[in-house]
């Protein structure tokens, strides 16, 4: 007999991962959507599953969407993002630096340290790296860049790259540090970022974070159908509230590709991937 | 937004319905970005127009709050303040408050009023906060005094018996004050206070036992015994009836013997303090049964057997060790001439007569009629507790 389940691929960036997945399965099954998860350690991984047929979806970040995509386009193939959060679109990154350093434009950053999250976090390495190059600075050129590698092949999900970022702000060891707006508002909470001794100096320009990606060849009905059971999660079901509030939203949106243009730029220009998706970055540990 | 600003935000936001926007200006350089963030994890649309963001108010904030609901009333005066049965989902929750859906359930075994309550935990527990007292300024140690040897061997065993007493007088509702919903929460706070008054009697007995020895006496094994069934009882109305009315009542007879035929001042003191205590537990555990007899006068039934299933298991054991028995004549002899001791022993048997007479009256306090109260309180335990 076909089995007819849908198999998602998620990484395993935090433990929370797997009450997330065991949550929302049982809504899938409960909900009619034979579905089952299989857990990866890093993306890389992950997006080459889509491509051997492991998995039907994938919840990618915003740089395995930009490698699944250059995968499939080497292969003549195209991928979909179906679904993403409503908190995963117009992100911005900021460039941080302590109140009264004498750090108040871009110019002053020359021959200033700058610190950066895991070699392959979009919002806090790969996005500010050209953000700064578009603005003139170069890294190793202009300035000396300072990554935070905290757990490759999670590309920036987890927070401890720029967590450490902004505590080497604080304590002088770098002049700037790169974070996510809502990690730089969640420092500021739990007082990594000590009221008032931090300034934005600059920001990026929005861009989106992850989304579902459908595999090449993923069974149509299914996907629809499991596209459909997410738009339907309300966040005033209180058995469904819980598991939102563990992934970070308060609905389920279409997936849209619009928001990817600088992280594509960004992949290639830093020499992260090749145009065929294949890794290029040196020194890439996952 | 470092420094607190999203407060007067989310108060302003509250002043509009969901789907209405607020203007918010804001100075500094990006003063904008981490308010837009704040935006988006709260579920508000915002967008920035030059100098300010215009924020349109989301509909999530009333949704977390939809099916809430509230768990009773925070006064008892309150009309249906207490629920019959606390819903587990209530959780830890304070009573009265507003409690979001989805909350996780809590297993508390004690969940129904019925099965706990007292109308007066709230005034005894007011008053038990009222009359804690401080061993070490409460109780005179450094005061001078010398027994006979036979005498002050009586008198640490006597405490050393206490000790065991008062061990279980603090486990047992322990062992039931954590399984109480805390809905119920004066009942909860007055097992906690009484938890207290246990530990601080274990302590005053200690210290009388090592004033003048290195280490207590004897314990048997019938003492020991006839405490585990106590510690063994896992229902809280019953362990009330047996720990409480009848034990804890017999040992305010036993305390007020020692205020009058302790030997030595401390002894004496000690004795004084610690029989206001045990005073206030007998009074909840009587209320508590008067509250469940009041609803459920069936339960009597299953009091009246609880008894009889102790009798029946400790009816082989030898009860009060004979040390300890000893041990109090020679206190209320105060010597060991024939004559002193005659009248010590019979102190002893007044005191085992008046304890029986006091477990009889609360009995029929709690409607057992008069003869069968009677013959209940004989068949307490031999230990007295």
């Amino acid at each position: 007999m076909e089995d007819c389940t849908l198999v998602l691929g998620a990484v395993a960036y935090a433990p929370k991962v797997v009450t997330i997945w065991e949550g929302f399965k049982a809504f899938f099954v409960q909900h009619g959507l034979p579905f089952d998860y299989v857990l990866y350690s890093n993306y890389e991984r992950q997006v080459e599953a889509q491509f051997a047929g492991n998995v039907a979806v994938a919840w990618n970040s915003p740089l395995a969407w930009v490698r699944a995509r250059r995968i499939g386009a080497a292969r003549g193939l195209e991928v979909q993002a179906v679904a993403m959060r409503d908190s995963d679109r117009d992100l911005r990154s900021v460039l941080a630096v302590r109140s009264g350093a004498g750090v108040a434009t871009l110019d002053d950053l020359h021959g200033r340290r700058i610190g950066f999250g895991a070699v392959d976090s979009p919002q806090a390495t790969l996005l500010p790296l050209d953000h700064l190059r578009r603005a003139g600075l170069v890294a190793g050129r202009d300035y000396a860049p300072r990554l935070f590698d905290v757990l490759g092949g999670k590309h920036g999900d987890h927070v401890g790259g720029e967590r450490d970022a902004a505590q080497a702000l604080v304590d002088g060891a770098v002049d700037a540090a790169w974070m996510i707006d809502g990690n730089y508002l969640a420092f500021s909470a739990d007082g990594t970022l000590p009221a008032g001794a931090t300034t934005i100096l600059d920001r990026t320009a929005p861009f989106d974070h992850c989304n579902f990606t459908v595999s090449p060849g993923a069974p149509e009905a299914q996907v629809r159908s499991f596209t459909a059971l997410l738009m339907e999660m309300r966040w005033d079901d209180p058995a469904v509230r819980p598991l939102l509030e563990l992934e970070g939203l308060k609905q389920w949106l279409p997936g849209r590709t619009s928001g990817y243009t600088a992280l594509e730029r960004a992949a290639t220009d830093e020499g992260f991937y090749d145009a065929a998706g294949r890794i290029t970055a040196r020194d890439y540990r996952y | 937004m470092d420094q607190g600003a999203h407060l007067l935000v989310k108060r302003a936001l509250a002043e509009v319905q969901p789907g209405e926007t607020l203007r918010v200006d804001g100075s500094g350089p990006h003063w904008d970005v981490p308010l837009l963030a704040w935006c988006r994890q709260h579920g508000h649309a915002a967008e920035t127009c030059s100098d300010h963001v215009l924020v349109t108010r989301g509909p999530f904030q009333q949704g977390r709050w939809a099916g809430a609901a509230q768990a009773g009333q925070a006064s008892l005066d309150a009309v249906g303040a207490l629920a019959e049965r606390a819903p587990p989902v209530w959780g830890l929750a304070a009573r009265g408050a507003q409690v979001e859906a989805g909350s996780p359930g809590f297993v508390f075994r004690l969940d129904e009023k019925t099965a706990v309550w007292a109308e007066n935990a709230a005034a005894l527990y007011r008053q038990a906060l009222a009359s804690q007292w401080d061993p070490e300024t409460a109780i005179d140690w450094r005061q001078d005094f010398v027994l006979p040897e036979a005498v002050e061997d009586a008198v640490v065993q006597v405490m050393t018996y206490l000790v065991e007493n008062e061990n279980a007088a603090l486990l047992v509702p322990a062992r039931h004050l954590g399984q109480v919903h805390p809905h119920f929460r004066e009942v909860m706070q007055l097992l906690a206070i009484q938890c207290a008054d246990e530990a601080r009697h274990v302590e005053v007995f200690t210290r009388r036992a090592l004033l003048h020895r290195a280490n207590p006496a004897l314990s048997g094994a019938g003492g020991q015994a006839s405490l585990r069934t106590l510690f063994d009882s896992p229902d809280f109305s019953t362990s009330a009836l047996l720990l409480s009315v009848l034990g804890e009542g017999s040992f305010v007879n036993l305390l007020g013997f020692l205020q009058a035929h302790a030997p030595d001042p401390v002894t004496r003191q000690i004795a004084r303090l610690v029989v206001r205590d045990e005073a206030r537990h007998v009074a909840f555990g009587m209320s508590h049964l008067e509250y469940r007899l009041a609803r459920e006068p069936g339960y009597r039934g299953a009091l009246q057997a609880a008894i009889e299933q102790r009798y029946d298991e400790l009816s082989t054991g030898a009860g009060l060790n004979e040390e300890v028995f000893d041990a109090l004549v020679l206190l209320a002899a105060g010597g060991l001439q024939a004559s002193e001791l005659r009248e010590g022993f019979a102190k002893v048997q007044l005191l085992k007569r008046e304890m029986a007479q006091g477990r009889r009256m609360r009995l029929v306090r709690l409607g057992f009629e008069a003869e069968r109260a009677g013959a209940l309180a004989e068949l307490h335990t031999r230990n007295f507790m």
